[in-house]
């Protein structure tokens, strides 16, 4: 995004000295810590993994970034440990609602978890700022992994064994050797312009004010969004909760605007007025223009440097799908990189290219037609939108085109090289490729068995699992039928909990087929 | 192919009047957003995805 003012200081920590010893070797150099980069240390280092984080800045910043952490992200960060405190502070939301003009009725409403019986609720809202604190604070509990505040790198030049990095710090430069290099430095990623790479897409031509405001109110915690309200005619706007009383106020200002002029203070005032009254009581927290693009780079592995979160795509924020995506990188390479790491081929990484690919380009996809829906390109695209509405108001059948945003889940790869395909006929349950589903499960959450590793999900016995091959009994008739499961069928669930194989009636051979093939290894 | 290409109403002239009589005293942005509610209305009576498809493609000219 390009923020005008990025931010300020939300909890200061000071640079880290620069090393003593000359030439430093790591097996994982992690570049940037923003919250991809800190998840994913924090993956590799509850792996065993000695893992340095390179970030410029000395402080967690603050400002108006992420709010909205999806169910998968949740899930996610349940698997590396910190998923309850975000829950704790966070306001969880399921329901958004969409206005028009002065209706005081919603156009449009949406649930966005129809499957109860989950652990995690559809969203909880959280300012990034405290998602960043607990991955830090959760990554100084691991002996192996070092951050190095005030480190920015400054150079980089991959070779056949790894990449030499080159660091500046306020005491002087240094170099580090890294078996690898997960860049995710953001999406102004110095790394990419170092190596020369691409990253291709369109800006929208058109800016938003973020105003994040203290302000004691007792509206439901729910995603309200308008189009053409009354307090910014012929434009939307959006309101949605935070913890610590902070509310997200957003207005589309339109693309030939005085940026500093809509900054000052007076002036946002009058939107924040204008919106919640004249005479409202509110602090002001943070405020900010932005405008938004959609890239990605062509590939994101790139020899021994691989892209992750921003530096390798970027989507407008109506969608939640920008810190939700790189959440969903770091979950795919995780687990691929470990493997690595122990002696598997890299070959496997390619798979990482693949997936993470597939992810970027259904959240570009749909936040580019979000955008293009807030943002009409011609005057004819303005009439569509604005008959969709108009008849949402009146008619069931035109709300489901209203688009405010479609929110972050959880993305399939129907086609990854890692799963095997069905040999049994399925009518229900999870696909191959396909994240797999929570639900009940004895005194916990099934997701909270799956660990970090691959398991067996079992119903009623079976097939004997190959050796080291950890099985789960499902028992619960949720479970089952969430699965479509009967006594004797089995499903492989892969370490980032996506379905990779799944049977009738497996025999221990299949299985441990599906498990070569879903390592990387052949699939005969 | 599933979109109906050959004539299938029976009272041509009165409809097309009836959609001419819609645009009757409105200006030239009013007109575009009846008529995008009416495409709306009729795609969603439609329902069918590649219905929907071929009836945008021979509205662009091309061929089904
Ligand atoms: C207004 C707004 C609202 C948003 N809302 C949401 C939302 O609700 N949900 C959501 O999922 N996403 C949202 N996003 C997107 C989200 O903020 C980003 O996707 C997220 O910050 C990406 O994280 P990252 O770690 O990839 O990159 P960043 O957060 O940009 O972190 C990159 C890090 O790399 C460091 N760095 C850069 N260069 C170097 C270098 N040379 N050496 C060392 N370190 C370096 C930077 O200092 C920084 O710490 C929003 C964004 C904006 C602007």
């Amino acid at each position: 995004m390009t923020d005008v003012r990025y931010g300020h200081v939300w909890r200061s920590i000071g640079p880290s000295p620069r090393p003593a010893a000359t030439a430093d070797e790591v097996p994982v150099v992690i570049a940037g810590a923003g919250p991809v980069g800190l998840a994913m240390a924090l993956d590799l280092g509850r792996r065993g993994h000695r893992v340095v984080v390179l970030t410029r800045l000395d402080y967690i910043a603050g400002g108006s970034k992420a709010i909205c952490f999806s169910k998968r992200s949740l899930d996610i960060m349940d698997r590396l440990g910190v998923g309850q405190r975000m829950v704790d502070k966070g306001v969880t939301w399921n329901v958004g609602k969409v206005f028009w003009k002065d209706r005081p009725d919603p156009v449009y409403q949406f649930d966005l978890l129809p499957v109860k019986d989950q652990r995690r609720p559809a969203f909880i809202n959280l300012q990034q700022y405290y998602v960043e604190e607990y991955l830090v604070d959760a990554l100084a509990e691991l002996p192996g992994v070092e951050i190095r505040w005030g480190h920015e790198v400054r150079g980089v030049a991959a070779h056949d064994g790894g990449v030499s990095i080159e660091v500046g710090t306020a005491a002087g430069s240094y170099a580090i050797e890294a078996g690898w290099l997960i860049a995710c430095d953001g999406n102004r990623s110095p790394i990419r312009t170092m190596l020369g790479l691409d990253f291709e897409g369109r800006i929208f031509e058109d800016n938003f004010l973020i105003a994040d405001i203290r302000i004691k109110e007792d509206r439901p915690a729910e995603r309200w969004f308008w189009f053409d309200p009354p307090f910014n005619p012929g434009k939307s706007a959006l309101f949605h909760r935070q913890p610590d009383d902070v509310w997200r106020l957003d207005f589309q200002l339109g693309w030939n605007i005085d940026r500093e002029e809509c900054l000052k203070d007076a002036n946002v005032e009058r939107y924040i007025r204008a919106m919640l009254g004249p005479d409202v009581a509110f602090e002001k927290e943070w405020y900010s223009v932005y405008t938004f693009q959609c890239r990605r780079m062509a590939r994101f592995v790139h020899g021994r440097v691989i892209f992750a979160g921003d530096s390798a795509h970027l989507v407008s924020p109506f969608g939640a799908r920008g810190c939700n995506g790189g959440f969903a990188d770091v979950d795919n390479l995780g687990w691929k990189l470990d493997l690595v790491l122990g002696g598997a081929s890299p070959d496997l990484l390619e798979s990482y290219n693949d997936e993470a690919i597939v992810t970027a380009d259904e959240n570009i996809l749909n936040s580019t037609r979000s955008t293009d829906f807030l943002t009409p390109k011609s005057e004819v695209s303005e009439a569509f939108r604005d008959a969709v509405l108009g008849l949402a108001a009146e008619h069931a059948f035109a709300r489901p085109i209203v688009n405010s945003g479609r929110l972050s889940t959880a993305i399939s790869y129907p086609d990854s090289a890692l799963s095997t395909p069905d040999e049994d006929d399925w009518t229900g349950g999870v696909a191959p490729g396909s994240p797999a589903l929570d639900a009940p499960l004895g005194e916990g959450w099934l997701l909270g068995e799956l660990g970090d590793r691959f398991v067996l999900l079992q119903a009623g016995g079976g097939a004997t699992a190959p050796e080291g091959l950890d099985t789960i009994a499902i028992d619960s008739a949720i479970a089952l039928a969430r699965y479509g499961l009967e006594a004797g069928g089995a499903y492989l669930i892969r370490p980032d909990h996506y379905v990779a194989a799944r049977w009738r009636r497996p025999d221990a051979a299949k299985i441990a087929r599906a498990l070569a093939r879903a390592q990387g290894g052949d699939p005969r | 192919m599933s979109l109906i290409l050959t004539p299938n109403l029976v009272d041509p002239d009165g409809i097309y009047e009836k959609l001419i009589a819609l645009h009757e005293g409105r200006d030239a942005a009013d007109s575009q957003r009846v008529n995008a509610r009416l495409i709306l209305t009729l795609i969603n009576h439609i329902g069918d995805r590649e219905t929907i498809l071929e009836a945008i493609a021979v509205a662009a000219g091309g061929k089904v």
